[in-house]
């Protein structure tokens, strides 16, 4: 087989994968074995893993540390929900949700290019502290304009949000950049973390590639925090806190910067590890357990669960043909 | 004027404990390179040992001080030896989210020994205001700047007279030399983290003596702000931490009183990053172009 029909397969395998576990998923919500409460849970594993793999693209792919990932969010929330309560079209629900979607994470892609502008003189430690600043400053701006709500938040935004316009949007999403990062412009990023004076001295346009990582980053989680409005139905400004940056950045870092399989397993494994220890009656110690976990973590596999590596389905499967049938030609 | 100089004064007294804290950032940040997340939370333990101390044990102001100091130097020496020491090699992010993992851990640790409600901090310090023609100084406010001068002034001698100073140093220029020239590195580093520590412990013994409350997560926010301090004076630079301090203080004093109390916060951020912008490495921070 030549390359083209292997990867011709490998887009086959992967797209029976995805409906494979949609299907899963609605098999086992039709038969009452996930209920309304896991749910909930899933729909909010998926909004975290569109948050961890878009900071991934700016923390694992561009190698710049970014703490102010939820004031992205609180733009998109914001500005989806202003959309969805003001602009009465009678149109069906997931198509207003996802012209609202659209609207929220546009305007935080235009506040990521304009958080993206300093970039071009800052680096390291001062860009992570410029955007923690620039995060805090949305917050405390939402909380104090009386047209988005102040200090009450926005209520009544109707529940839009499902489980089947999630599913499509994460998959699309991490789709997208997939795409993106295996294109030229995905391998120019890759040169600007590895070393930004090498890259630079190519030709490639460092300045415009740190912005457009930073203004794709800065949608996908307006996109994302839209999803979240449209499913808690109330945001308020402490939603989008500093505490949840953090929380973003710890699904990247736990599941390997740089990879973005390994941000969406650090996503569904520290979504769902508070739940499992509130079912364990040990509820008090659960932030407490997530803590020392996090640490020890960081102790003995500092690279993360994936490192920078990403979880393949076909090479999986080769592996998995492989072992099967002995005689197999081995993966290439 | 009367009132200018009134809150200048209120500006010096927040300053001067933004400006004691940011020395502990600035100071691990100087020799580690490492954002440590639980200094915030070290402020914390600082507050919550004062106030089992005088709320508790019913202790004099000054042994409570000395006694929370010491147990957050050794907090800050345990944190480094248990947490942050394993990861030195290791990528600096890694060390990072360590950093916020201690920190998430000291609050939840807190949380669960003393619940989450804040406690009622008892005000051991008469708060009588001196009347200085027309100006009004709380004796709490004359404590903290006293106390802050005396802490900055016994650290810079410490830095730069002792031969501790001149290690911590050593090891923030070079690592690698210092440890070819004899410097226990690790215990250098360990020493940091302790004086970082008991002066953070004495600026949150400040802050809750400003607003008499205990919490567990009362560090977050002073600890962030005393960071944007940090990096504003150039982050590793101790004078800039001090200057940072007092320049954030008295910039937050003024926007309340003069501009907004609301948009304090927004105006404090957009000041950092215009000074970044400005010049990218803080106010006193070198200017160092990247060879190849």
């Amino acid at each position: 087989m030549d390359k083209n029909s292997i990867s011709r397969l490998g887009h086959l395998e992967n797209t029976i994968g995805i409906f494979i576990i949609f299907g899963i998923m609605i098999a086992l919500m039709n038969a009452g074995m996930i209920n309304r409460y896991h749910q909930g849970i899933i729909i909010v594993i998926f909004i975290n893993i569109i948050l961890a793999t878009s900071l991934n693209f700016i923390t694992g792919c561009l190698g710049e540390l970014a703490l102010g990932h939820a004031g992205f969010m609180a733009i998109g929330a914001y500005t989806a929900s202003f959309v969805t309560l003001n602009m009465n079209l009678g149109l069906p629900g997931t198509v207003q949700l996802i012209i609202s979607l659209l609207l929220g994470g546009l305007l935080a892609g235009i506040f990521g290019i304009i958080i993206g502008i300093p970039v071009l003189r800052l680096e390291g430690d001062y860009l992570a502290i410029t955007t923690l600043g620039f995060g805090e400053m949305i917050r405390v701006a939402i909380f104090n304009l009386d047209f988005l709500g102040g200090a009450r938040g926005i209520f009544g935004i109707p529940r839009l949000t499902n489980f089947n316009v999630i599913f499509w949007i994460t998959v699309i999403i991490i789709f997208v950049l997939f795409r993106i990062i295996r294109s030229r412009h995905g391998r120019a990023i890759l040169a600007i973390r590895e070393n930004v004076i090498a890259a630079e001295s190519v030709g490639i346009p460092t300045v415009f590639y740190k912005i457009f990582t930073f203004a794709i980053s800065a949608f996908i989680a307006g996109v994302g925090g839209g999803l979240l409005a449209h499913y808690l139905t109330i945001i308020d400004p402490k939603t989008f806190n500093f505490a949840y940056s953090i929380d973003i950045l710890i699904f990247v870092v736990l599941g390997g910067m740089g990879s973005f399989t390994g941000a969406v397993i650090g996503a569904i494994i520290l979504t769902i590890m508070p739940e499992f220890l509130r079912v364990g009656g040990i509820q008090e110690y659960r932030f407490l357990i997530k803590a020392i976990l996090l640490i020890i973590l960081m102790i003995f596999r500092p690279k993360g669960i994936l490192g920078r590596a990403e979880f393949s389905l076909v090479q999986t499967l080769e592996f998995i043909k492989c072992k099967i049938f002995k005689n197999a030609k081995k993966p290439t | 004027m009367m009132l200018f100089i009134q809150h200048m004064i209120s500006g010096l007294n927040v300053g001067s404990i933004y400006a004691l804290i940011a020395l502990g950032y600035t100071m691990v940040y100087g020799i580690v390179r490492l954002i440590n997340f639980a200094h915030g939370d070290i402020l914390m333990m600082g507050a919550y040992f004062a106030f089992i101390g005088i709320a508790i044990v019913r202790l004099p102001f000054w042994i409570v001080l000395i006694i929370s100091m010491a147990l957050c130097a050794i907090a800050g020496m345990l944190i480094d030896r248990i947490a942050y020491r394993p990861l030195r090699d290791a990528h600096r992010l890694s060390a990072l989210i360590t950093a916020i993992g201690m920190s998430l851990f000291l609050e939840n640790l807190f949380l669960i020994l003393f619940g989450a409600e804040p406690k009622k901090m008892p005000m051991i310090i008469k708060s009588v205001p001196i009347q200085i023609s027309g100006i009004q100084i709380t004796y709490i406010t004359v404590i903290t700047l006293a106390l802050s001068i005396v802490c900055m002034v016994a650290l810079d001698q410490l830095v730069n007279r002792t031969k501790t100073g001149k290690a911590m140093r050593a090891v923030s220029e070079d690592k690698d030399a210092s440890k070819l020239m004899g410097i226990n590195v690790n215990k250098t580093i360990g020493i940091t983290f302790a004086i970082g520590s008991a002066l953070g412990a004495v600026g949150g013994i400040l802050f809750v003596m400003a607003y008499p409350q205990v919490n567990p997560y009362m560090g977050m926010m002073p600890g962030l702000k005393a960071f944007v301090a940090a990096v504003l004076g150039g982050i590793g630079i101790i004078p800039g931490a001090m200057l940072g301090g007092y320049v954030l203080g008295i910039v937050e004093s003024l926007t309340r009183a003069y501009i907004s109390s609301r948009w304090a916060d927004f105006i404090v951020f957009s000041i950092l990053i215009i000074v970044l912008l400005v010049k990218p490495t803080g106010i006193l921070g070198k200017n160092g172009r990247e060879k190849v």
